[in-house]
């Protein structure tokens, strides 16, 4: 490698690692992922102009066609999407970067001398590409709705790890016996691809956001993989980058959805067997509509908004701005509670609010605004369930006992918006729905606050 | 078992990179408010289209008769680009929508 290219190589590491770092402040992230962009433009430009090897100008041809389609294409679609939709698009954008690290292992391994050290890197970026394409195809079919039922495969997680460990005995055994049969690598492939499947399939949609994240992870550890394969430090360190960067945001996830990493990977996730608790009678809950509601936060000092997934399907983000709008206007106090996991995917709550205009400063953290609860007024609670069931403080046997919630029990009154008294996605009951100071405002999220403030505007 | 003791041992200067890089990354992540989740999950993924470098570099070297090579070689890059290019476009979106009010 010329001594410029491994230069331009060694400027774009640093590039991503300061991009990433950036990407971690609000008021430094958009340079952030300026930086980390500009660092692969320039390993990109320096991999195509700078070698020392004599290239056919076909090769050239086809490769600036494959740049420009995928530009084009990737551009597009981001330019397109719905915020709503960024979950999916995370997913299947990670999905291209597992399938092309896939087919570069297929690539060397038909040029695989037999070398123990490079076959294994080869067989593991196969593997782990083929997975990683699967898995976040299913997870894409799953949120945008294309694949509906959880599938449930009798035994799955015993079947699962057996067959995971019957690729890795399988991948094991093409490296110790120096087989170097393309049928054998393309089988491989198929296994990868199969496990991804099957790994994400008995997976709930709910839960798709933890599986993305740790795919997420798992394509950098195939980037890395294939770095050492050909000797590329940009790779490696950018890959490894991201595959720890995404453990550490699963890990996050899951602490907000009160689940242990090892249940994730090992499938014990989505189970929805037994639920303590589940028959309690909890007394009754009392309706409200529209106009009484409108009345409870136009007289209100303040108040509180609590945003969760049912507002991003519903897509009432612009309507909840509106809400918060008028009432502010009214003089009234108006503040965001986000909760870490609130939305599709963590943080995604903010994304949709910020894209509706809302001030970011009016959205606070959980421990930040808990201590407010109790000086609220009212609280709207908009298609937010698990996220503030107390049972999460005084029930020892619920399944989101530990969880960190909004204290929203502890305000004046409590609205809370959900479509039907359907459990949300821990299968529980909330007892909040209970509470005497709580009145259900049942309808769509998006339906129901168009009405409320059409409602305070005639007030 | 030699074998893989060997690897380490003549590979030194690449397990260390290795082992630094996981540190690195840990901690350039690890205080990120929860605001920024979202953009930053999409953000990493677009560094992950960094295979893109790899896929070029199959192309590259591929024999011009090779179909086999062009061909996978070709749809890693288109895959590869799309990842980085949608991914980098798509936080860069997300971003521009936090702000303040003036």
């Amino acid at each position: 490698m010329s001594i410029s290219l491994s230069l331009i190589y060694l400027v774009s590491t640093i590039a991503f690692i300061i991009g990433l770092k950036k990407l971690g402040h609000p008021a430094t992230a958009k340079n952030g992922n300026l930086i980390a962009a500009s660092g692969m433009g320039l390993a990109i430009a320096g991999t195509i102009f700078i070698h020392d090897i004599q290239v056919p100008t076909t090769i050239y041809i086809l490769i600036g066609l494959a740049i420009l389609i995928g530009s084009v294409i990737g551009g597009w679609m981001a330019i397109k999407v719905k915020m709503t939709k960024m979950p999916e698009l995370v997913s299947l954008f990670n999905g291209f970067g597992g399938a092309s690290a896939a087919l570069i292992g297929l690539v060397e391994f038909s040029k695989d001398g037999g070398d123990k050290m490079i076959t294994t890197t080869i067989v593991s970026g196969i593997i782990i590409g083929a997975i990683t394409f699967s898995g976040s195809m299913i997870a894409w079919g799953k949120l945008n709705g294309s694949i509906k039922s959880v599938v449930k495969i009798p035994y799955h997680n015993a079947v699962n790890n057996l067959f995971l460990a019957g690729i890795v005995a399988f991948a094991f055994f093409m490296v110790t016996a120096g087989a170097n049969s393309e049928v054998l690598a393309f089988a491989l492939l198929a296994a990868g691809l199969i496990y991804g499947i099957l790994f994400v399939l008995p997976i709930g949609g709910a839960d798709m956001p933890v599986v993305i994240s740790l795919l997420n992870s798992l394509t950098g550890i195939a980037a890395a993989i294939t770095g050492v394969l050909l000797s590329s430090m940009v790779m490696l360190i950018g890959g490894i980058l991201v595959g720890s960067a995404g453990i550490i945001l699963t890990i996050a996830m899951c602490k907000g959805m009160n689940r242990t990493l090892a249940a994730v990977i090992f499938g014990t996730f989505g189970a929805t067997d037994s639920v303590p608790g589940a028959n309690k009678t909890l007394g009754n809950i009392k309706k409200t509509n529209p106009s009484d509601s409108a009345i409870m936060l136009n007289y209100a000092t303040n108040v509180i908004i609590v945003p969760g997934y049912g507002l991003a399907v519903a897509q009432a983000q612009h309507v909840i701005h509106e809400l918060e709008e008028l009432l502010t206007k009214k003089g009234v106090n108006v503040q965001y509670a986000i909760h870490p996991v609130a939305g599709r995917m963590p943080g995604h709550m903010n994304v949709l609010l910020a894209e509706s205009n809302v001030d970011y400063s009016l959205l606070l953290e959980m421990d930040d605004i808990n201590p407010q609860f109790k000086n609220t007024d009212v609280v709207l609670v908009v298609g937010a369930n698990d996220v503030v069931n107390p049972a999460a403080h005084n029930d020892p046997s619920s399944p989101i006992y530990g969880m960190p919630i909004l204290d929203v029990e502890n305000a004046k009154h409590i609205i809370v918006n959900k479509r039907t008294m359907n459990a949300g996605y821990a299968g529980i009951e909330n007892e909040l729905f209970y509470n005497p100071k709580t009145v259900m405002l049942f309808g769509d999220a998006k339906a129901a606050l168009t009405k409320l403030v059409s409602e305070l505007k005639n007030m | 078992m030699n074998e893989w003791i060997e690897f380490i041992s003549s590979n030194l200067e690449i397990t260390y990179i290795i082992i630094l890089s996981i540190f690195v990354g840990v901690e350039v992540i690890k205080h990120i408010p929860a605001v920024l989740h979202t953009p930053l999950m999409s953000g990493a993924n677009a560094l992950s289209g960094v295979v893109v470098v790899g896929a070029i570099l199959v192309m590259l070297n591929a024999d011009p008769d090779n179909y086999f090579a062009l061909a996978l070689g070709f749809i890693a890059v288109v895959l590869g680009i799309l990842n980085v290019v949608g991914g980098f476009a798509v936080t860069g979106r997300m971003l521009k929508m936090f702000k303040k009010k003036s």
